[in-house]
């Protein structure tokens, strides 16, 4: 479980690392569905996940939100940047529940749908090319 | 502890080697019991059923023990691994979360002492196992194209996977360069085989295929074995091989899934645990009469491990290419497979040609790669990646070193109580020599494609793990665990029949190379069954 104001950080991490964007069609990742679906599936994660909201808390002085955009981007960028075990789970279970979202996947082109039981088309290609390949001499050692 | 009735042939694992053999040895109509630590898994409860499809890659479907970290799995202590384990604990084994990307060793693999001057060559030569290779290629159901210059003659069962946008893209820039490319074979169904469906392209396909396409053995090998008469336990974890005064194996001691310890006894063992779990179990049944561990007196059990250093290189294209459609792999390189004096290494890699990954993963690998910004410019950033991506992976041949080793843990244990293993694994100048070749080459092709914001991956990130050379063959009892046909030097009655056995490391991904030499091993003790223990 996270605490409310762990919650509210989450929130304005998330929307500081992937900003709503009204151009693309694209929500924040701070949008209510979203944040919704990263409480409900962070499961075994929460621990760095609650580590890593610390630690950018901690590296604000607890002020994160009301930093201006710039620095608050400058901010999390230089805390990923370190590459730490919690940092990298927190980047993970926001994408991961981001890069699922109907809104999202809609923009992007995807149909928001399990890839089974419909799968998806993948053209044969140009098989052409491999005449180039057919006549060369055998590149393998023969042992015998 | 409870006792069971006595079989004629125990095996301890039922993934791709146990399948293969409790298949094989069925026809001798021996009573034949597999023990399995894991479950079936349904395929119902395959990611790609569902919308977190992206997501249980990295917990419940990982390849990672460690991340998994299932009721059925064994923690692994890999702190002292620059590579990781990869592995999974139920019918089907590694089967169940491998790519299904089907190369087999060359010939040269066998003979890497006399033709290279190192290691040493296997006692078995690819030619005692070609007849068993096709066999495993109709028994798994293997799609490729016959006629490819780069590796010996063979005759996969169904046409191969499409090349895709992806593929035509790294043809065309492979025939730039000159160098060879083929279709990679693959144990994914093109049509429909053997109550198999054919592929839809799911294109996640290592952490299990809801359609079914991709040859597993809970699909391939273990219906046909359990309708022939082998019996197959489920959540059957065993702890230690018990052996008698006369210095034979007598069963196995295992917990079953109430937790409640049980004797197996049987007159035959054969092991199959993977290139980690082997030795663990080995050295795990050490006892007064052996107490370095069972099968041991050479002191090679859980050295030698290989682990195939797997650097991956990827770059971004300006064309929307397949993404995460389709197999993941669609050709490889044998190019610079073989040794080369000219280069400052022997032996050599197969160039893996794979496509993109799925919108997530993208995101996620993006990050990581430093190519994706927090921030405004986030999605200008990932619009440029999601559906541009090429990757290829550089699978090292890995040659064994002694200090590379399996050990029990004095820690850690699974939920049994039963102590786990510890990995020590480093990569061999020889190898490293062969990583940055490798990663140069596949550079170039990157560049040849137009691909940008090239970027290497070298080790721990990757898809690695694959777990070899453990309890390695050999016709010496001083410097190897089991004799030319899978036996014991020291237990006459044990076999080992997975990935452990392995002299070298090879440049590929090894389970058909695993799976021929357990039908190779099961072969021969049929043909020695009136004196297996002579």
């Amino acid at each position: 479980m996270m605490t409310d104001d762990e919650l509210r950080d989450l929130r304005d991490i998330a929307g500081t690392m992937i900003p709503a964007n009204a151009g693309r069609n694209l929500p924040g990742a701070d949008d209510p569905a979203i944040q919704a679906d990263i409480v409900k599936t962070v499961g075994r994660d929460l621990p760095r996940v609650k580590e890593a909201i610390a630690a950018i808390a901690a590296k604000s002085d607890g002020t994160f939100a009301s930093l201006d955009v710039d620095r608050r981007e400058a901010l999390i960028n230089e805390y990923f940047a370190g590459k730490s075990a919690p940092a990298a789970t927190l980047g993970r279970v926001i994408l991961g529940a981001y890069y699922r979202d109907d809104r999202v996947l809609t923009a992007l082109g995807w149909e928001p749908r399990a890839p089974f039981p419909k799968g998806f088309t993948v053209e044969q290609g140009d098989w052409s090319l491999l005449d180039a390949v057919r006549n060369r001499p055998q590149l393998w050692r023969d042992d015998r | 502890m409870t006792a069971n009735e006595k079989v004629d042939v125990l095996i301890v694992g039922a993934g791709a080697s146990g399948a293969a053999v409790a298949w094989s040895l069925a026809e001798t109509k021996m009573r034949i019991l597999c023990l399995e630590q894991g479950d079936w898994i349904k395929s119902t409860e395959f990611p790609t059923n569902g919308r977190d499809w992206e997501a249980r890659r990295y917990t419940d479907f990982a390849i990672s023990p460690n991340h998994r970290g299932r009721d059925t799995d064994y923690p692994v202590n890999d702190d002292a691994s620059i590579m990781k384990v990869a592995n999974f604990n139920g019918v089907g084994g590694g089967t169940v979360i491998y790519t299904a990307h089907w190369p087999r060793m060359h010939p040269s693999d066998f003979k890497v002492k006399s033709l290279d001057g190192v290691a040493d060559d296997w006692p078995v030569d690819y030619w005692a196992l070609e007849k068993f290779f096709e066999e495993n290629d109709r028994m798994m159901g293997v799609s490729g194209l016959a006629g490819d210059p780069g590796v010996p003659p063979r005759h996969p069962p169904m046409p191969p996977i499409p090349m895709g946008k992806t593929g035509t893209k790294y043809a065309q820039a492979m025939n730039k360069l000159g160098w060879h490319w083929w279709p990679s074979d693959t144990t994914i169904a093109t049509r429909e085989y053997e109550g198999r469906a054919a592929c839809i392209n799911l294109g996640h396909c290592t952490p299990g295929c809801a359609q079914g396409a991709k040859a597993s053995t809970d699909l391939t090998y273990w219906p046909l074995a359990i309708r022939a008469g082998v019996e197959l336990r489920t959540r059957c974890r065993v702890r230690e091989i018990t052996t008698g005064p006369d210095g034979m194996a007598t069963g196995v001691v295992y917990y079953d899934a109430q937790g409640v310890e049980q004797f197996q006894p049987a007159e035959v063992v054969i092991v199959a645990c993977n290139g980690v779990g082997t030795p663990r179990l080995l050295l795990n049944s050490a006892s007064g009469k052996f107490p370095n561990g069972l099968a041991n007196s050479s002191d090679q059990v859980g050295r030698n491990l290989m682990m195939h250093p797997w650097p991956i290189v990827s770059g971004y294209v300006e064309d929307m290419v397949d993404g995460g459609r389709g197999p993941i792999t669609c050709m490889w390189s044998k190019e610079f497979y073989e040794t080369d004096p000219k280069r400052d290494f022997v032996r050599g890699y197969t160039l893996q040609l794979g496509r993109g990954t799925g919108p997530a993963t993208q995101a996620i690998v993006g990050a990581a790669a430093g190519h994706l910004p927090w921030g405004r410019d986030h999605h200008r950033a990932y619009l440029e990646l999601l559906d541009h991506r090429v990757g290829i992976g550089v699978a090292c041949d890995d040659l064994p070193e002694a200090h590379n080793r399996v050990t029990i843990d004095p820690v850690l244990k699974d939920s049994n109580g039963i102590p786990a293993p510890r990995v020590d694994y480093t990569i061999g100048e020889n190898t490293r020599r062969m990583m940055e070749h490798g990663i140069a080459r596949a550079t170039e092709i990157l560049a040849a494609a137009g691909a940008k914001r090239i970027h290497t991956s070298r080790t721990e990130l990757n898809y690695p793990g694959h777990l070899l050379g453990t309890a390695r063959m050999g016709k010496d009892p001083e410097r190897s665990v089991v004799n030319e046909w899978g036996r014991s030097h020291d237990v006459k009655n044990l076999f080992i029949v997975d990935g452990s056995v392995f002299v070298t490391g090879g440049g590929v991904n090894p389970t058909s190379t695993i799976q021929a030499l357990a039908l190779y091993i099961a072969d021969q003790m049929k043909q020695r069954l009136a004196n297996l223990f002579d």
